[in-house]
């Protein structure tokens, strides 16, 4: 498993910003293509979940952006979600829903509203690992 | 005679560690139960990633048949024929 860092682009942490706020107090979702560590492009899911504690990207949309990426020759690098009020850091439900050991976790906190923060996570049995971001 | 034909299925990622990395493969049957009990006797233990024991789909992995989620359908029994796409994946899903 490699530990490599993911590199995001100020543009892409833009965007997903302003998809979690819009989202906000609910979670965002979505994913995150490229290559060789290197994000390329933000795709944005829907949330099945009516709550404001879950996410669930919608399954049929999910399989047709991962097939998506994956026909063009990308990878899906990324997984994010947003933290509306907690700490940019893997809840239990995360861990336990974490079907995706190549992906990084990617967390996007609005805990400080003006002040949104990431941080990246590989998650496999159980063990959270942090990945850096450049 | 009934012709089965052949089935492709797509594998995501988390499941090629048992396709020996291939994204792309072929099965056969007519339902997509018999689909994944063909796929798991070429892939063994891919069928328990995928399947409980009574052969319905885990809650945490979606099948589609050619784009369309099998639990909208008839789930495991749900009807295949040559020249179908099967897809797995797994769910993505968490929380705060």
């Amino acid at each position: 498993m490699t530990s490599d860092p993911l590199v995001i682009s100020p543009a892409i942490r833009d965007e997903i910003v302003a998809y979690a706020r819009d989202h906000a107090p609910r979670e965002c979702c979505g994913v995150i293509a490229g290559q060789d560590g290197a994000a390329t492009q933000p795709h944005r899911l829907t949330n099945l979940e009516p709550g404001v504690s879950r996410y669930l990207c919608d399954d049929e949309e999910f399989f047709r952006v991962y097939w998506e990426i994956e026909n063009r020759g990308e990878s899906l690098l990324a997984v994010y979600h947003s933290h509306p009020v907690t700490v940019a850091w893997p809840s239990k439900t995360d861990v336990e829903f974490a079907f995706w050991p190549e992906a990084v976790y990617l967390i996007c906190s609005l805990q400080v509203p003006e002040d949104p923060v990431f941080r990246g996570f590989r998650i496999v049995d159980g063990e959270i690992s942090e990945v850096e971001l450049g | 005679m009934t012709d089965a034909g052949t089935i492709q299925v797509l594998i995501p990622t988390p499941l090629r560690q048992y396709t020996g990395g291939e994204a792309k493969v072929t099965a056969s049957g007519d339902t997509v139960a018999v689909v994944l009990e063909d796929l798991h006797t070429r892939f063994p233990g891919i069928g328990d990633r995928i399947r409980e024991d009574d052969g319905e789909i885990r809650r945490f992995v979606n099948v589609f048949v050619n784009g369309q989620n099998v639990r909208r359908l008839q789930g495991a029994a749900t009807p295949v024929k040559g020249g179908d796409e099967v897809g797995i994946i797994p769910a993505m899903a968490g929380g705060q």
